[in-house]
């Protein structure tokens, strides 16, 4: 890429693209600013409303924020869980001597699972869960959730516990460290940002989760997702209303996206192929 | 090593494992066992009446499995073949750049990262029939309102841009990361003998980049098995069963019908399935790592 037609062609082919990724954002954003009626008249020069947030918060029947609470809820819980299992879990399998054949299935297992269609599995666990009381209880998808997402957790875990040097455990070794004390006091801080990769990741992805909270929830305990997808199945499809929720349920992943991009990224590669 | 640490150990493999085999093993057990009966919900509780192979035997007449398998295989081989292009010129575009980087990966982030419940909402408002975004451009154009969504011969064509849409970036992020790592002395030998940028992207790029292309590529495919939230929320599987996927047929059967024999057969069939193509995928993966070596 030297000559400056090269150059250019490649930022208009760029911008092209990004276009195409940022115009329906653009319109859903549009479209949760209009009253229904200017949605049906297509109107493209329109007075900006709060009407459908205003409906989507505060109207008699809405649910919004105890949504909102259910999948921060859920979330945040699973995101937790995943972090101190997987963290656990991969510093014995890379770091400690343990037979290579129980690192070698649980890596594979995790692999195989997470290729594995999730609602294949999502029966079992609506059944599992009715069965012990549990249908309908935030406890049933948070167990859920930190199954789902457990294989990225571990992996990207994993990639960043291989990037830290062998020496600095070996000091602590000789210091007199047992396995436990390095885990806790060198492993742990050393992974922060992984850690913080792996939470930033794992929390998006139960957030975004619709398939199988749909499933394992009820009004109560729905997530927002669930929440959105409702408001196409009424008697009428309430446009303004889904394009509000959706709006506002982009909140957290524009946040990280801004402020964790880089981890993002090396999270997500080191996650998917290895 | 002393036994504190030995226990350690084993402690700290306890908790992975038990979800492993509680929440996935279990599972995949249950669902076999499932498939020879007849399950109802009576009284609070559920009714099992041991039928043998007849789930089995009737999978085959069922309107939406088979069909939706070849969809979803379908789905996955035009969603996928479209994501590796615009992946692959999308990558190589922002490698090049030096000005913005930052900037249009945050851009191209988004759809992964995004509910695709609001991915779904997004593209159904866009392919509205009265008030869509398309219909509406293409009235200029003095062409009549499509039903994008409604129409056999369009719905599942919609569905694939979708899908490409959504996951054309995840392409983007890996084939980034392989173009990043590529050896720079080739490319400044290459320079020096006044080879041009073309020439450099067909003879040099894209040759050293094909073990990433075809991991990339088999592991996407694979991951398109997954797709529901989109079908959900756009067409249902329909009409009739032009977009119908196994994840949905899998849906229908365990929670809208509630027979959970026959959905069961079906998540053992797909298992299988998808089971099969990761066993060659992961064989692929292993060959290549191998002759990238």
């Amino acid at each position: 890429m030297r000559t400056s037609t090269e150059k250019l062609i490649n930022y208009i082919m760029l911008s092209f693209f990004a276009i195409l990724v940022l115009a329906p954002f653009l319109w859903i954003a549009t479209i949760a600013f209009k009253t229904q009626i200017d949605i049906m008249m297509m109107k493209i020069i329109f007075k900006p409303t709060l009407f459908n947030f205003d409906k989507l918060f505060f109207s008699k029947e809405a649910t919004f924020f105890r949504d909102i609470f259910n999948s921060l809820f859920v979330g945040i819980i699973s995101t937790l869980i995943i972090l101190i299992v997987c963290s656990m879990a991969s510093f014995t399998m890379i770091r400690t001597k343990i037979s290579n054949w129980i690192t070698a299935v649980l890596f594979l297992w995790v692999i195989v699972f997470h290729m594995l269609p999730p609602i294949t599995f999502v029966g079992s666990w609506f059944q599992m869960a009715n069965s012990v009381g549990l249908f309908n209880s935030r406890i049933a998808l948070i167990l859920a959730h930190v199954t789902v997402n457990l294989p990225l957790g571990l992996l990207i875990i994993s990639s960043f516990m291989r990037d830290v040097p062998t020496e600095i455990q070996e000091a602590a070794y000789i210091d007199g460290c047992s396995n436990r004390q390095v885990y806790l006091k060198v492993m742990l801080p050393l992974l922060g940002p992984g850690l913080f990769a792996t939470a930033v990741i794992v929390f998006l992805f139960s957030w975004n989760d619709f398939m199988v909270a749909m499933n394992l929830t009820a009004k109560a305990t729905q997530t927002v997702p669930v929440s959105i997808a409702t408001f196409s199945q009424q008697y009428e499809v309430r446009y303004g209303e889904m394009a509000a929720g959706s709006l506002v349920s982009l909140v957290p992943a524009l946040i990280l996206t801004f402020f964790a991009q880089k981890y993002i990224v090396k999270g997500l590669t080191a996650g998917a192929v290895k | 090593m002393n036994t504190k640490d030995k226990s350690w150990k084993i402690l700290s493999l306890i908790p992975i494992i038990a979800v492993l085999v509680i929440l996935t093993l279990v599972p995949l057990v249950n669902i076999f066992y499932n498939s020879f009966f007849d399950i109802r919900w009576d009284d609070g509780k559920y009714n099992y009446t041991y039928i043998g192979l007849e789930n089995y035997i009737e999978l085959p007449n069922n309107k939406f499995y088979l069909p939706g398998l070849i969809n979803t295989i379908k789905l996955s081989i035009f969603a996928v073949f479209f994501q590796m292009l615009f992946g692959f010129l999308i990558a190589l575009g922002i490698s090049k750049i030096k000005r913005g980087k930052g900037f249009f990966i945050s851009l191209f982030l988004l759809p992964i990262l995004l509910p695709p419940i609001v991915i779904g909402s997004i593209w159904r408002l866009m392919y509205g029939f009265d008030f869509g975004i398309f219909n509406y451009l293409l009235s200029f154009f003095g062409i009549f309102p499509l039903d994008w969504l409604g129409s056999s011969s369009l719905a599942f064509t919609s569905i694939v841009i979708v899908d490409i849409w959504h996951w054309t970036p995840f392409v983007v992020l890996l084939l980034l990361a392989g173009l990043e790592s590529l050896p720079t002395d080739v490319y400044e030998a290459a320079r020096v003998d006044g080879t041009s940028g073309w020439n450099e992207i067909i003879y040099i790029t894209i040759p050293l980049m094909i073990p990433t292309i075809i991991v990339t590529m088999v592991f996407r495919f694979i991951l398109s098995f997954k797709v529901f939230d989109e079908i959900y929320l756009l067409t249902q599987g329909g009409p009739g069963t032009s977009t119908e996927v196994i994840s949905f047929s899998i849906y229908e059967t365990f929670f809208e019908s509630d027979n959970m024999g026959l959905g069961s057969v079906m998540s053992v069939v797909s298992l299988f399935v998808v089971s099969l193509l990761i066993i060659i995928v992961l064989n692929v993966i292993r060959r290549v790592n191998k002759y990238a070596n």
